[in-house]
């Protein structure tokens, strides 16, 4: 018997030019919690979908209980106990709880037949050994998302997981929902199941974790057990950079109207009475779990939401916008958190995804302006340094940090005033998050432009916004600024939320 | 126009870049040289183009409709039902008395409400279109079924309103449009080649055409970019409506007869060539210029094999095998 | 599972409405004769739904299945009138089995080359129809020339009763047919790894795939036995009718799918039940049929399907509504 349930040693994996894994190699005994850290970008999807067969790397070796394997697929992955819970937890929402729990283990059984009764008893089994209360026969697409949690362990569970992948597990979950998590978690050490959480968020992870292995940009930069590890340290590894407090500390006309003041903003059941006040030249940023309604702030001031305030001024005007068209013709601009399905046009060409939010500015009579369109989007496309042959260039083709200046540059040509961010940096390498950063500040200090930064980076906020507001349920629950708005501070605020 | 683009070659500008465009390109030369060699005499005979040309236009301004709505990821299975309604309904309009009688005077007249009998015609298409568009942008119906629905409504009402047998009698300025000719070329070719550059112009210069690009290749992200997206399908929808309406008075005009249940074989064929043509029955790509290019390699296949005596059956067969073997081929392209 | 129930309430709330509606306009409607026809009428449309339906919970749909009805049935018995072969087993064999090998086409295009079921199946539609037509001529086999078990077998009555004005009317011994492909597809759906998959499938490919769910055999299980039911309900219709004709089921696609989404199923995959299917079937034919009771001209007919299908679909894309922002 081998120390280890399962090692990866030596792996490279390429993807055409791009070397996502080059020689890592990780290793996860029976019955720890390990923890996988790094950044957007640095290979720790890619091992997960390595340990978990979905890809074959092309050098690199994958023993199970000491013994190589030689090309693992994702069925005898499943057969070796190697279960992974995605992000988007991969259940079926049409079909009942019961039946999701059972499904993987059924079909790995080779089973023909749909037992029924087996199912509910074995789902009601495995949800009474998690101790958690979960109606069985409900749709899984009614649970929310701690409950669909819940169901993907199990399911793990049910189907002999003898290790357990997270991939960012506490996203969407209140602190009083991980508390929970790490209870069963804990419980399932205990029963000798090994968990590897995959996350960039080392707080929680410093809590439950006892070994961890740090990847950067395709390589393993760090490893070992966890007490040798502060957060500094963790954080230096993942970056490769030391944090430089360059803290943002712009010059504020207190007296300037301000750009946008809002009073007792309610988004019906969601938001519940919001008062903001964003001057030209501030970065505010809100910080605040999945689920606290903070993306939802973030759309009904950008004419999304059927939304109701006391006051919605713009630049001390009483407007209110209806819809995303009035929002644009304010000055609003709102850049989502998701900029796969939310932002970009992938197969258009860079030139499209910057205008097509002007393109009704673009009319001459019937037709587009060409000419003008070209002009227009050459000059972003120079001022947002987007590293492409031309503004033809396909969006899809560009790395995450370009994308997300494509974004800002289309805005940018709105003329917005009021900038709405929403998780600017998430998916983009660390030099490019810097950039962007640095674009940001530029854009509020120089340009007097108000912006609203919502994030799950801590660091984020404090090192760019002047002042934060945590969120929760619907409400603003604490603020920070000056000296006060420290990460400790805010980290402190966001784990008492229940 | 600023100079750059004008310096691609002015075959480069009509294909695009488009892998898809160039490949059809090479397959219709190829079908026309394969079709000319096996029947020299019979097939490059002037008379053959001619009659192609008359065909044509109907089925293509078909298959433009179709790409249109294929743009924003939908598809419009009642543009022939459209296209059959507009023209009944024209034809009804001649059938009145009172215009019957002043067709009957000639002169002026005939023209006058040839010209009304148009209106007539187009007014039904886009009304239909309308139909359409609200009930897949507003009521959120999806294309298909909508369309599959809204089909079987202007069938039905086509067949409500002749009863069932053929509407004949159209005046002769109306047969004109499908069997005429202007300056030595078909008069259903010209109508042709107009709605092609115009809706190529509205697909390439115009915002409604960009919109309808950037909704069909990512809807959530143009809300969020600010496109008014029902409005923008509304529209391609009323155009296709309108393209169809077209399409019933050529279809009309050329064979002096309009029915409910007339070119029912055109629906497959418009979907196939649109997706031939190198659309994207998803969403977000699809050029006329492509389009076009299909339909010429398609009608002359279909000719040449007329000439060789093959039953309409077979071609209808082959317009079939052709449609998946072009679906293997751009896969493979794709996946290379 | 329970949302679907309550569905089916629904359809069927839906259905005993139209019933009474039309009852209360034409007392004939609850008359023995027209109740026996109208069974009658759906066994054919009925068991092509059951097909479509399971192409629907994969997420796909298919217009291909009457060319394949209509292909099974006039090869069947054209070559049984070739061969002087008279029977019934074999030739249903052999028409299921010509519905398998279309289905296992569409399905091997959909699947190897990932192009959306509507396109592949247009296509397969004409390619079908074509060389049906194109190779084995347009004429109708009729009653002369029709196998005489086949037509002995179509024509069996499960009970008669004497009607009213005398008339001795039967009611089909197809109905069971019928009800034993419903209730084979039931225990299909409901009660096997592979109906589940579909389910699963249906509901989220990419999350299918993870469970370890075949998709592949998946898709060729769906389009093989859509193909199956399509070749099968093809001759069983021939035989009821006493004729093969190659032209036969032009147009069905609509009125099928009409009544699958009019059952219930949602086109976007994922769910649907036997049992709202065939309440679906039923009233969709039972609406088409009672036009001439309600004494509304025929020629109506297409309109109403065609209202039908919006409003349909109008309530089910307002129950699948998914917020696209």
């Amino acid at each position: 018997m081998s120390e280890y349930l399962i090692e990866l040693k030596n792996i490279s994996k390429r993807f055409g030019g791009v070397r996502a894994l080059d020689d890592v190699s990780i290793a996860i005994r029976p019955g720890e919690i390990h923890c996988l850290a790094g950044e957007n970008g640095s290979g720790k999807s890619t091992i997960i979908k390595v340990m978990s067969g979905i890809y074959t790397p092309e050098e690199g070796e994958i023993l199970v209980d000491g013994s190589p394997v030689g090309r693992l697929d994702p069925i005898q992955a499943v057969h070796k106990g190697v279960q992974v819970i995605y992000q988007d937890f991969s259940l079926f929402g049409n079909l009942t709880v019961a039946e999701n729990l059972v499904l993987n283990t059924y079909l790995l059984e080779g089973a023909r037949r749909m037992d029924w009764p087996r199912a509910r008893k074995m789902a009601r089994e495995v949800l009474a050994r998690l101790d958690v209360k979960i109606d069985i026969d409900a749709d899984v697409e009614s649970l929310p998302a701690s409950g669909k949690q819940i169901v993907a362990i199990a399911r793990a569970i049910l189907a002999e997981a003898r290790l357990i992948v997270m991939d960012e597990p506490t996203t969407a979950l209140t602190r009083h929902e991980v508390d929970a998590l790490f209870a069963i978690v804990r419980d399932l050490k205990a029963q000798g199941i090994a968990i590897l959480f995959v996350s960039h968020k080392m707080r929680e992870m410093l809590e439950i974790s006892e070994r961890l292995t740090v990847f950067r940009n395709g390589r393993k930069v760090a490893e070992g057990a966890m007490r040798d590890f502060d957060e500094p340290a963790i954080t230096r590894a993942m970056t490769g950079l030391e944090l430089e407090d360059e803290l943002y500390a712009p010059k504020i006309d207190a007296a300037a109207t301000p750009a946008l003041e809002v009073e007792d903003l309610r988004v019906p059941g969601i938001v519940n009475g919001v008062s903001l006040e964003l001057r030209p030249g501030e970065i505010v940023g809100i910080s605040g779990l999945i689920g606290s309604g903070r993306t939802e702030l973030a759309r009904a001031l950008f004419g999304m939401e059927n939304a109701t305030a006391k006051t919605f001024r713009v630049s001390g005007k009483d407007v209110f916008p209806r819809s995303v068209q009035e929002a644009i013709d304010l000055g609003i601009a709102y850049v989502p958190e998701d900029r796969l399905s939310e932002g970009l046009f992938l197969t258009q060409s860079i030139e499209r995804n910057m205008v097509v939010s002007i393109l009704e500015r673009l009319r001459r009579g019937l037709f587009l302006d060409r000419a003008a369109m070209r002009d227009k989007t050459e000059q972003m496309f120079r001022d947002m340094q987007i590293a492409a042959p031309s503004p033809e260039t396909a969006v899809g083709n560009l790395s995450g940090g370009n994308a997300q200046r494509v974004m800002l540059g289309r805005w940018l040509l709105t003329g917005a005033k009021i900038l709405l961010l929403n998780g600017p940096t998430v998916g983009v390498d660390v030099g490019s998050k810097a950039k962007i950063h640095r674009i940001i500040r530029d854009l509020a200090e120089k340009e007097g432009l108000a912006v609203l930064m919502i994030s799950d980076d801590v660091p984020e906020l404090t090192g760019n916004c002047n002042r934060i507001h945590v969120m929760h349920e619907g409400r603003f629950v604490a603020g920070f600024h000056g000296a006060d708005m420290t990460e400790d501070n805010i980290n402190d605020s966001l784990k008492a939320l229940r | 126009m600023a100079a750059k683009a004008e310096r691609k070659p002015l075959i480069r500008r009509l294909l695009g870049e488009d892998a898809a465009i160039i490949q059809l390109a090479a397959i219709t030369l190829l079908i026309f040289v394969v079709m000319a060699g096996l029947n020299p005499d019979k097939f490059l005979r002037y008379y053959n183009f001619e009659s192609i040309s008359y065909v044509m236009p109907e089925l293509g301004i078909l298959c433009i409709a179709m790409m249109v709505a294929m743009l924003t990821g939908g598809i419009d299975l009642s543009i022939v039902a459209i296209a059959n309604l507009a023209a009944i309904t024209a034809g009804l309009y001649f059938r009145h008395p009172a215009v019957a009688e002043a067709i009957a005077a000639g002169g002026a007249g005939v023209v006058l409400h040839t010209i009304m009998g148009v209106l007539i015609a187009l007014t039904v298409g886009l009304a239909a279109g309308l139909l359409n568009g609200v009930l897949i942008a507003r009521l959120r119906i999806i294309p298909i079924l909508a369309t599959l629905g809204t089909g079987q409504v202007f069938a039905g009402l086509a067949l409500v309103l002749t009863g069932g047998p053929a509407i004949a009698g159209y005046p002769q300025a109306w047969t004109w449009i499908g069997t005429g000719k202007l300056l030595g070329i078909a008069a259903p070719f010209w109508i042709l080649i107009v709605v092609a550059t115009v809706v190529a112009v509205v697909l390439r210069r115009t915002h409604l055409g960009v919109n309808l690009m950037l909704i069909g290749t990512n809807a959530r992200a143009a809300v969020f970019a600010g496109i008014r997206s029902s409005r923008m399908i509304l529209y391609s929808y009323a155009m296709t409506g309108l393209m169809a309406a077209i399409a019933g008075i050529l279809l009309s005009g050329r064979t002096n007869s309009a029915k409910a249940d007339f070119g029912s074989s055109y629906l497959l064929q418009a979907v196939l060539i649109a997706v031939l043509g190198g659309t994207n029955p998803a969403g977000g790509k699809g050029r006329v210029a492509g389009v076009l290019l299909a339909l010429v390699a398609l009608m002359l296949l279909s000719s040449g094999m007329q000439i060789m005596r093959v039953s309409n059956f077979m071609i209808d067969a082959v317009w079939g095998a052709f449609l998946v073997l072009v679906i293997a081929i751009n896969y493979l392209r794709s996946s290379r | 599972m329970r949302s679907l129930q309550s569905t089916e309430v629904v359809i069927a709330a839906v259905l005993v409405a139209v019933m009474v509606l039309i009852g209360l306009i034409n007392p004939a409607f609850w008359g023995v004769d027209n109740l026996f026809s109208l069974a009658k009428a759906n066994i054919v449309i009925g068991i092509m739904a059951l097909g479509v339906l399971l192409i629907m919970i994969s997420g796909g749909i298919d217009v291909s299945f009457p060319a394949i009805s209509a292909a099974a049935l006039y090869i069947t018995v054209r070559a049984m009138v070739a061969l002087d072969y008279d029977g019934v087993l074999l030739p249903f064999i052999a028409a299921s089995v010509i519905g398998v090998l279309l289905g296992a086409f569409n399905a091997f295009i959909i699947e190897r080359f990932r192009m959306i079921p509507l396109i592949v199946t247009l296509g397969t539609a004409s390619i079908v129809r074509g060389l049906v037509l194109g190779l084995l001529g347009t004429s109708i086999v009729n009653i002369n020339k029709m196998p005489k078990e086949l037509i002995a077998f179509g024509k069996q009555d499960l009970v008669t009763v004497t009607a009213q004005n005398g008339a001795t009317v039967g009611l089909t011994a197809m109905v069971l047919v019928y009800l034993g492909v419903a209730v084979v597809m039931h225990i299909v759906l409901r009660h096997t790894m592979m109906g589940r998959s579909v389910y699963a499938y249906g509901g989220d490919p990419e999350s299918a795939r993870r469970a370890g769910v075949n998709t592949r055999r998946t898709i060729f299980f769906v389009y093989c036995t859509a193909g199956l039911l399509a070749g099968f309900a093809g001759l069983l219709h021939s035989s009821m009718i006493w004729q093969a004709n190659p032209r036969d089921f032009i147009g069905l696609e609509l009125d099928v799918i009409a009544a699958v989404v009019l059952g219930g199923a949602s086109i976007f995959g994922g769910r649907g039940s036997v049992l709202g299917t065939m309440i679906g079937v039923f009233t969709l034919v039972m609406v088409k049929n009672s036009l001439i009771l309600m004494k509304v001209d025929t020629t109506w007919q297409r309109v109403v399907v065609g209202v039908i299908i919006i409003a349909a679909t109008a309530i089910t894309a307002w129950r699948d509504r998914k917020k696209l922002v």
